[in-house]
């Protein structure tokens, strides 16, 4: 059966870059569309009008929206090759824990690290190396969050690893010497393919984050 | 019913007044799993909760086998891949994705907007209501043409929705502001009326004078706070 599938994304994403990754590991051909945020195509109102965003997968017409629900949707109808969530209910109860605890901090600290000076900066650059050491508990000695392989944790978390230089330089600090363990981890997702060709160069997203300081007049 | 063999192995942390406890206990009670509920004090968080959610420290926190599970919408997951009667959720992915998406939805969205309410300053609160109004017309959208979110029968999204739109009401009774009317919203409150009819969802909420007594201090407090 011919398969249409779509991805409607912007490439410095970190949530695109999830979707990427996850067709990238099923081996799912798909057409990538880079949407202009600031003047969005009328497909991606139309497949997307609740929250008109990206990333949008759109499976033989059908749209699908929300990174972590494209990721699982991926999983499930591609679900011969490369699990990414593993078949114990407790285990997978576990990743999706994860996933949401990445969800909720990961993106709004990180954010908070470039748009922020001061006092406000400080401490959102303690609470970020706070959420990477917790997550550093939760892979422990294992390769991957998925143990062996990667799963659904991994996917989630990896593509934030592009941001972290820019996170880094914006914020005065060095995340490797707090959390040697989980840029080990990273280092060792980016050899994956999937992976290496889903993310972008992180000089590139600093640069992006620069474009973005000066057009929101943050110093 | 082998069920019922779970009932000292299966606990959950709640609290009474929480939607997100609320919708836990309606998805074990649909099921007909026997489940050992336990009160938390929020105001004293007890050692088994700061225990088995050490991350968050919040509720609900279901604990099967001794081995817990936080976030009402992965507890709900977790409950469905469990014990596979009266499924949740549809067996079709794309389905699932609609309705994973739509409990999402509900909690970013309706939820996040109803909090901002109780913090905002009165001229702020016009602006919010109408906020939430936009939002509610998406789920107003969804509902349309059928019986429940979930189809012909209670769903996720029903199970997700039910409790948040029902602080909601409750919220517009005790503040005798209109969040979400009748005539603007004719298929949501139907679907909350159908709802609030039978047993097993209604048997969920709180007890009425009690909530209501409950956020009339809330209020207050908050009214004190400010002056």
């Amino acid at each position: 059966m011919a398969e249409e599938v779509i991805l409607l994304d912007f490439w410095p994403s970190p949530f695109g870059m999830r979707v990427r990754i996850a067709l990238a590991e099923k081996g799912v051909k798909y057409e990538y569309r880079e949407e202009d945020l600031r003047n969005k195509s009328p497909l991606l109102l139309q497949m997307n009008p609740v929250h008109k965003k990206i990333p949008v997968l759109i499976h033989n017409g059908k749209p699908i929206c929300e990174s972590l629900i494209a990721v699982q949707y991926v999983d499930e109808v591609w679900k011969d090759k490369s699990p990414f969530l593993p078949s114990d209910p407790y285990q997978r109860a576990q990743a999706r824990f994860w996933a949401d605890f990445i969800d909720k901090k990961i993106y709004d600290i990180g954010r908070k690290i470039w748009t922020t000076k001061g006092d406000e900066q400080e401490a959102a650059k303690k609470e970020f190396i706070e959420a990477l050491k917790l997550l550093e508990g939760e892979l422990g000695n294992k390769p991957y969050f998925g143990g062996e392989s990667m799963g659904y944790v991994d996917v989630a978390l990896i593509p934030f690893y592009s941001w972290f230089y820019a996170y880094e330089t914006c914020g005065n600090f060095s995340i490797e010497p707090e959390c040697p363990v989980l840029i080990a981890w990273a280092k060792r997702c980016l050899q994956k393919e999937s992976v290496s060709e889903s993310v972008p160069d992180p000089e590139k997203v600093y640069e992006f984050v620069l474009v973005l300081k000066k057009k929101f007049g943050i110093e | 019913m082998h069920n019922s063999k779970m009932a000292e192995e299966l606990k959950l942390l709640g609290a009474w007044a929480s939607p997100f406890s609320h919708r836990i206990e309606l998805a074990l009670k649909l099921k007909g799993i026997q489940y050992q509920y336990i009160e938390e004090d929020l105001s004293n968080k007890s050692p088994l909760l700061l225990q088995s959610n050490p991350v968050h420290k919040k509720i609900p926190v279901l604990i099967h086998n001794g081995k817990p599970i936080a976030e009402s919408l992965v507890i709900l997951e977790y409950i469905d891949e469990t014990w596979k009667n009266n499924p949740l959720l549809p067996e079709n992915p794309y389905d699932r994705a609609i309705a994973r998406f739509w409990g999402k939805f509900v909690d970013e969205k309706i939820l996040q907007i109803a909090l901002k309410f109780k913090l905002a300053k009165e001229k702020e609160k016009e602006q919010i209501i109408q906020e939430l109004g936009e939002q509610l017309q998406f789920l107003e959208k969804e509902l349309e043409g059928k019986e429940f979110f979930g189809g012909e029968s209670i769903g996720y999204v029903d199970v997700v929705a039910y409790f948040i739109v029902n602080w909601l009401q409750v919220h517009q009774e005790v503040r005798q502001i209109v969040f979400i009317s009748e005539e603007k919203f004719p298929v949501l409150c139907k679907w909350m009326g159908k709802l609030h009819e039978i047993d097993v969802v209604n048997g969920c909420l709180p007890p009425k004078d009690k909530h209501y007594a409950y956020i009339r201090a809330q209020i207050e407090a908050a009214k004190s706070a400010i002056k």
